[in-house]
């Protein structure tokens, strides 16, 4: 039986797991951002002295985990598997990353989600008692995710309005099954939600009907409301997401418009860097969550918060053939106490 | 004078290009295409030569004006060698310009990497 299951699409953790040290690095452009004062490491120079962006993206995911093991003052030895996934064809950031550890490895791809979808899988083999510590990791790299998503960066073509700026960096999260907290309590595991927008420049549409579905279901299955929450934060809606969120919840009746945010509209200043609808790829909602929204917490500034990343889970081929764009959103309840 | 008019010239043809880019869902290399077929078929109309003797190179160095040299070489190689004319003549009035852009193309590739944007 099915014992820790909530309502339709969501866990309740008997036992809930406890993250217990990230790690961030992000590029120089996020670096300027609001949030600069998060990030455990801002890079001067986003090729990191790689010979291509894609090596560069496994490289600061990789710093990233080491970074995280070691601010959990842990060694590899203790750690039983690695969950990570990136943007890139078969995953290979995250690949090339495991490589590098003989740690056991699952590859995910839940693009933008892929944060939450490692968090809510990471809580779930703890919880089961599969594991002690477990690291939870997503990268992304603008140049990278420009070349295998829109175009090569030598045919400098103009960007669309809707359009988001990937987010070049990394996070990881190591989640045990002992220690003081923050805790992760819940998890909603998301549904597909296509309706039926097919322009690739406009993911924020594309997935906030996708956040919506989550953040309802999330509600009637643990029966919390907006007001159990310090902050709600979705992962990489931009700033056209994030409006569609808070006009499609209005409707539902809940009124979000003053504790829920979106990752992707915090982690560029959008007047003075001309990001156009802000930010976006895995490495969005894992920088502002394992910098920002974590030390915020650690500090006790927020008490509970829920985050949902989003992701657009189309490729370039099937969206040429005429396909839409499925949305999907994973949300985790991450609480300063057991519950 | 003439400077200002193949300003004027080139600069319409890139307002045109930019507010299709700006209003549509067409992405530049849409564009591209549908700019090089329209100076293809204005070229080949007769709508395009007066353009390119008013606005000079402003008229002749977009892509319409690449469209529109192909069309003027298909037609004079037709009036002069036949319907293989048609066929050799777009490609003989244009080979410069493209031999060129693959030269200057690969030594600049050569020459300089991509960086990201800012």
């Amino acid at each position: 039986m099915a014992v820790k299951k909530l309502g339709s699409q969501t866990v309740k953790f008997q036992n809930p797991p406890s993250i217990r040290s990230t790690y961030t690095i992000v590029g120089p452009k996020e670096g300027e951002g609001p949030l600069k004062q998060y990030f455990d490491l801002i890079l001067e120079e986003d090729k990191w002295g790689q010979e291509s962006y894609e090596k560069s993206e496994a490289k600061i995911q990789e710093e990233a985990i080491k970074g995280a093991i070691s601010n959990g003052k842990l060694t590899n030895k203790d750690i039983d598997y690695i969950l990570s996934g990136d943007l890139l064809n078969q995953i290979i950031s995250s690949t090339y990353t495991a490589r590098q550890f003989s740690i056991p490895y699952y590859g995910l791809y839940g693009a933008c989600s892929t944060m939450t979808e490692s968090l809510s899988l990471g809580a779930m083999l703890i919880d089961g008692g599969f594991a002690e510590h477990i690291v939870c990791a997503t990268s992304s790299h603008f140049s990278s995710a420009e070349r295998q998503f829109r175009f090569p960066l030598e045919y400098g073509s103009q960007r669309n309005f809707a359009a988001q700026w990937t987010v070049t960096g990394a996070g990881a999260t190591i989640l045990s099954s002992q220690g003081s907290g923050p805790y992760i309590t819940y998890a909603t595991t998301g549904k597909i939600v296509d309706m039926g927008i097919k322009d690739p420049s406009n993911m924020g549409g594309a997935m906030a009907p996708a956040a919506v579905d989550t953040l309802l279901t999330h509600f009637k299955d643990t029966g919390y409301s907006p007001s159990d929450y310090d902050y709600i934060f979705s992962g990489d809606l931009g700033k056209v997401g994030k409006a569609i969120v808070i006009d499609l919840m209005l409707n539902e009746g809940y009124d979000l418009s003053n504790k829920y945010t979106d990752c992707g509209v915090e982690i560029f200043d959008n007047d003075n860097q001309d990001t156009h609808a802000g930010g976006s790829g895995c490495g969005c909602a894992a920088a502002v969550f394992n910098g920002y929204i974590y030390k915020e917490i650690k500090k006790g500034n927020f008490g509970r918060i829920l985050l949902m990343a989003t992701g657009a889970l189309h490729s370039t081929i099937i969206n040429q053939q005429g396909e839409s764009i499925p949305g999907i959103a994973h949300a985790v309840t991450i609480d300063l106490n057991k519950g | 004078m003439e400077y200002i008019r193949v300003f004027i010239v080139g600069g319409l043809i890139c307002v045109v290009g930019q507010v299709i880019l700006d209003n549509t869902k067409l992405t530049p290399a849409h564009i591209l295409v549908s700019f090089l077929t329209a100076g293809v078929i204005l070229g080949g109309i007769g709508i395009y030569e007066p353009v390119v003797k008013y606005g000079g190179a402003g008229a002749t160095v977009p892509i319409v004006g690449f469209g529109y040299a192909l069309a003027k070489g298909a037609i004079e190689g037709a009036k002069t060698n036949g319907i293989i004319g048609a066929f050799t003549g777009g490609l003989q009035a244009t080979a410069g310009g493209v031999a060129a852009a693959i030269l200057f193309g690969y030594i600049m590739a050569l020459i300089f990497n991509p960086k990201t944007k800012n």
